[in-house]
């Protein structure tokens, strides 16, 4: 076994682990960070196929982002196990036909004589300063930019549509107009009154 | 004598002789930093007593000097309370996964031309990734701790990191733009000249988002509402005791010299000097860096002696609002200016 394989199976034995973790551990903010550590070892064995960008920006993406929302999230989250075991029965049928349709694709993919790893050349082995990111930037910014700008376009919409769905505007609330603040002038706050001294009579 | 060692050293093997290396670097690397760290706090209460008009520690050793040494000590014999009914794994985790990333980011941090651990093509992104994890010691802190304060700490850290992440990210945007790579030697490389080349002229406002987006980041005053002591005691931290506590100090401060460091490579040439004249090409390149890094430090100590803390919504409002604009602002100023007009020669 070479000290690659050695790092391949590490990674992979860690995620696997991990993955079976997120969905049976029963803690929820535990099930997050298990989901973490399987990002973690995802993005190492993406270093391993030589595609730093992409681990490097998963890692950024979700586990800096992502998931640091959904620990936001969970954590507040008033945790009743017993509630959480309920209804196990009742999704059973439906988990396992989407278990069963998943491991079908899979495997259509992964061993058909027509999608098998034979059929693809073997990737050339790439010089110390051949650059994934540049490459990446290339085959977006050039071949693909159209499809690109449509993925933007249709993140622009859904993120408006989130944002109009999840606003409320109450009348009563009160906010802060800081560059009304900033204007304020003493002489709109303060009125100072010349008084002749009283005296006693 | 020294080409006995050589060849003793040539006799390992080749993995062991660069695992050896590699241990070396990261010694030579974390003991310096653990060190600076240490005096860092002690710089930063006497900056702050003479900014006050007071004198600052002065009592252990010579002026003060052995008062870092006696604050780690105490740190080290105090006894970790483990709060009743607390995560105890989580708990203990927490201050690791805080310290951890900010030290693994100094791998790729090119000190001189030839001093950089790993020089990586990626390492901006690497830097970006790391320095993203850091949340994760403060929002596992406050929630395996069990106490309100401590959580509300954490919330509150949680959401100020992701937006600010953003600016940060933004801001490295444009550089990346100018520099047209990744590789942070070379972008300090393509800032060679004297200091009118460096990048902060063209890109000051990037400058500006970056460094503020970088004390937002490390949770220091204004923005440390996780820790705000006047409000939610003391945050995240609330329950920790002794070394504990001491890793979150230590990762803390390590970030900082992390942001003052990744500021001046980015913005302020690294290691070059200021004038490519002979005076001042006398002084080596690693004292030039640790000169800029040390003035950027000041002012996360200048920060926290004179602005009194944001309230949450300011935060929130100043990170999406009003840094998050400039940024997108000048990025696209950037480009256009670049591509479309002839001026494009004043960012490259």
């Amino acid at each position: 076994m070479t000290f690659i394989q050695f790092v391949f199976y590490f990674f992979s034995a860690i995620l696997v682990f991990a993955a079976a973790m997120v969905i049976t551990i029963r803690n929820p903010v535990k099930a997050a960070l298990f989901l973490v550590l399987a990002f973690f070892s995802a993005a190492g064995l993406w270093v391993l196929l030589e595609a730093e960008f992409l681990a490097i920006v998963l890692v950024l993406v979700y586990v800096g982002a992502v998931m640091v929302l959904f620990l936001f999230v969970v954590m507040m989250l008033d945790i009743n196990l017993v509630r959480l075991r309920e209804g196990f029965g009742e999704y059973l049928p439906i988990g396992s036909i989407v278990a069963v349709l998943m491991v079908l694709e899979m495997g259509i993919i992964l061993g058909s004589r027509h999608f098998g790893l034979h059929r693809f050349p073997v990737p050339p082995g790439h010089t110390a300063d051949y650059s994934n990111t540049r490459e990446l930037g290339m085959q977006i910014y050039t071949v693909y930019v159209y499809p690109f700008e449509i993925a933007a376009l249709i993140l622009l919409v859904a993120i408006i549509a989130a944002i109009a769905l999840t606003m409320r505007k109450r009348p009563r609330t009160r906010y802060q107009d800081p560059a009304q603040q900033v204007r304020v002038r003493p002489e709109d706050r303060v009125r100072i009154v010349k008084m002749a001294a009283e005296k006693k009579a | 004598m020294s080409a006995f060692f050589i060849s003793e050293w040539h006799r390992f093997p080749q993995w062991s002789r660069l695992a050896l290396g590699s241990l070396g670097g990261i010694i030579a690397i974390v003991v310096p930093l653990m060190i600076s760290v240490a005096y860092l706090t002690f710089a930063e209460r006497k900056l702050i007593g003479y900014m006050q008009a007071r004198i600052g520690p002065n009592r252990v050793g010579p002026r003060g000097w052995l008062q870092p040494i006696a604050d780690a000590l105490k740190l080290l014999l105090k006894e970790i309370i483990v709060p009743s009914s607390a995560n105890k794994y989580l708990f203990v985790l927490a201050p690791v996964l805080s310290i951890g990333p900010s030290l693994v980011a100094w791998a790729v941090i090119p000190f001189t031309d030839r001093l950089v651990l790993a020089n990586i093509n990626a390492s901006l992104l690497f830097i970006l990734a790391m320095t993203s994890m850091g949340v994760y010691g403060v929002v596992i802190a406050g929630w395996a701790s069990n106490s309100k304060y401590a959580f509300l700490g954490s919330m509150r850290s949680a959401a100020q990191i992701v937006a600010y992440e953003i600016a940060m990210g933004f801001a490295l945007v444009g550089v990346l733009m100018v520099a047209g790579t990744l590789n942070l030697r070379e972008i300090v490389l393509h800032q060679s000249g004297n200091f009118t080349h460096w990048y902060i002229w063209p890109l000051f406002p990037l400058f500006i988002v970056y460094f503020i987006s970088g004390v937002a980041e490390t949770n220091r005053s204004p923005f440390d509402v996780a820790e705000g002591e006047s409000e939610i005691v003391a945050g995240f931290h609330v329950e920790y005791s002794g070394m504990a506590f001491a890793v979150f100090f230590l990762a803390e401060y390590a970030n900082m010299i992390l942001i003052s460091a990744l500021t001046a490579i980015m913005f302020l040439g690294g290691w070059m000097a200021p004038f490519d004249v002979a005076p001042f090409t006398w002084i080596p390149p690693l004292a030039w860096f640790l000169l800029k890094v040390s003035g950027l430090l000041f002012f996360f100590v200048w920060f926290r002696a004179t602005f009194p803390r944001y309230r949450y919504d300011q935060i929130m409002r100043l990170g999406w609002k009003v840094l998050i604009p400039v940024t997108l602002v000048w990025i696209t100023l950037i480009g256009v200016v670049m591509f479309f007009t002839p001026w494009g020669h004043i960012f490259r």
